[in-house]
C-alpha cells in the first residue's frame, strides 16, 4: 500500500463532504481517521474531544475487528454501531483504507446517520481514487525533494 | 506507512517497540512521556491488564520539531510481548515505519529474545516488509541489572545486520532517547529516499 498523501484540495473536498454529513446526519461529530490511526478531518463539535487518542483507539479497534472476520473467513465487517446513553458512535470504512466515524445522540437515530453515511461514503472514495492517483504520479512534487539531509540532522541536534 | 498532509503541514510516521514480554518497551514509552514537554506530546494509551502487562498496546503521540514548516509527527506504539497474543502483534505492525527491537539483556532471556526477533521478521514477512530495508534500531534494555550477556553475543544474536544499536536503562532513561532519536532519524531519511 502506498503511503497516504493530502494535498489542498482533496482536503477541501473531503472538509466540505465531511462538513455536509456532520449537519445532514444531524450529528455531534463526525471524524476521518486512515487505518493506521492517524487523524485525516473533523467536523462538528469536536473540541472537547481528544481526537488523538480517539483516532489511534478506534483504528486499533477497527484492525482487531478486520482480524476477526479474516478468522471467521469474513472480507470484512461493513461496519460497527456502539450505542451509549449519552452518544452513540458509528464505524464504517471507506474505500478500503479510511474509517469514518460518526458520534451522534437522541437528535439523530441510527437510520439516518446509516442514510447519510451512504452517500458521503461514496463521495469519499471519488476523493480518495483521485488522490491515490496523483500520488502515484512521478510529477508530483515532493516535501521530500526540498528536504537535505542536513535539515533532518539538524532536527536531531541536542 | 507515513501520513504526508500538505494541508496541514505534517509528517506523520508511525513507530512500533517490538521485543520479548517484560523487556521493558512500555518502560521506554513510559520515560519519553514523562520527559517530554506537555505541548509536544498527546495522551499516552496503555491497553494493560490487570498487572500492567500489555494487552494490545501503548500509544503515544510525539511531535519532534519542524522540518522546512512542516511539522514530524512520530505515532509510538509498543507491541504486547507475550507470545500468545501474536495476532495482536501483526495488527500493530500494520503501517510500520520504522522499528525498534527492545532485547532483555539478562542471560535468561536470550531464548526469548532470539524467539521475538524471528517472530518480528516473521510478521513483518507475512505483510510483505523485509526487515533488512525497513529503518530499525536494536536496543539492549536493562544493562543495570547483574546477569546480563555481553553485547557481542546479543549482537551476534539479535543484530546480524549490524543497525545502530544502544545499551539502554530504560527505568533511569538511559539510551531511551538516543534509540528514539535514531529511528526517527532513520525513518525520515527513508522517507526522503523513497521519493
Ligand atoms: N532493572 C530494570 N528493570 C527494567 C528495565 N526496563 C524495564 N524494567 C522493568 O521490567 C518490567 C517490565 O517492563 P515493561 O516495560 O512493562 O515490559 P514490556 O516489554 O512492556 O512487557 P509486555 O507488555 O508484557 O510486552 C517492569 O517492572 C519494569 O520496571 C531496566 O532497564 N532495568
Ligand atoms: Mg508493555
Amino acid at each position: 500500500m502506498t503511503d497516504m498523501v493530502m494535498y489542498e484540495e482533496e482536503y477541501r473536498q473531503i472538509q466540505e463532504v465531511c462538513a455536509r454529513l456532520h449537519r445532514d446526519a444531524n450529528a455531534s461529530a463526525v471524524l476521518l481517521i486512515d487505518k493506521n490511526g492517524q487523524l485525516i478531518s473533523e467536523a462538528g463539535d469536536t473540541g472537547h474531544l481528544d481526537t488523538t487518542s480517539l483516532s489511534s483507539l478506534t483504528a486499533g479497534n477497527v484492525a482487531a475487528t478486520g482480524g476477526i472476520a479474516s478468522l471467521l473467513k469474513e472480507k470484512e465487517f461493513t461496519g460497527q454501531f456502539h450505542e451509549g446513553e449519552q452518544i452513540n458512535v458509528h464505524i464504517s470504512i471507506v474505500a478500503q483504507r479510511v474509517i469514518l466515524v460518526i458520534l451522534f445522540d437522541e437528535r439523530s437515530s441510527l437510520g439516518l446517520v446509516r442514510l447519510r453515511v451512504r452517500r458521503a461514503s461514496d463521495e469519499l472514495s471519488s476523493v480518495f481514487d483521485s488522490l491515490l492517483a496523483k500520488v502515484q504520479q512521478p510529477s508530483t512534487p515532493s516535501i521530500f525533494s526540498e528536504i537535505t539531509d542536513e535539515d533532518i540532522d539538524n532536527l536531531f541536534k541536542d | 506507512m507515513s501520513f504526508i498532509n500538505y494541508s496541514s503541514r505534517e509528517i506523520n510516521c508511525k513507530i512500533v517497540y517490538y521485543g520479548p514480554g517484560l523487556c521493558g518497551k512500555t518502560t521506554n514509552l513510559q520515560y519519553i512521556y514523562a520527559r517530554t514537554n506537555p505541548d509536544a506530546k498527546g495522551k499516552m494509551i496503555s491497553l494493560a491488564t490487570e498487572t500492567e502487562r500489555t494487552l494490545f498496546f501503548d500509544f503515544l503521540p510525539l511531535s519532534l520539531g519542524e522540518i522546512r514548516g512542516f511539522k514530524t509527527r512520530f505515532h509510538l506504539y509498543t507491541v504486547p510481548g507475550q507470545v500468545f497474543y501474536d495476532a495482536s502483534r501483526k495488527l500493530i505492525l500494520k503501517g510500520v515505519d520504522g522499528v525498534v527491537f527492545v532485547a532483555d539483556s539478562q542471560i535468561e532471556r536470550t531464548e526469548a529474545n532470539i524467539e521475538s526477533f524471528d517472530n518480528l521478521e516473521h510478521n513483518l514477512y507475512e505483510q510483505g516488509y523485509d526487515l533488512a530495508k525497513i529503518p530499525y534500531v536494536v536496543q539492549y534494555n536493562k544493562r543495570d541489572l547483574p546477569n546480563v550477556a555481553p553485547i557481542a553475543e546479543l549482537r551476534d544474536l539479535i543484530n546480524p545486520e549490524q543497525v545502530p544499536e544502544f545499551e539502554a536503562v530504560a527505568t533511569t532513561g538511559y539510551g531511551v532517547f538516543d534509540t528514539l532519536k535514531a529511528v526517527a532519524k532513520l525513518v525520515l531519511t527513508e522517507l526522503k529516499r523513497g521519493r
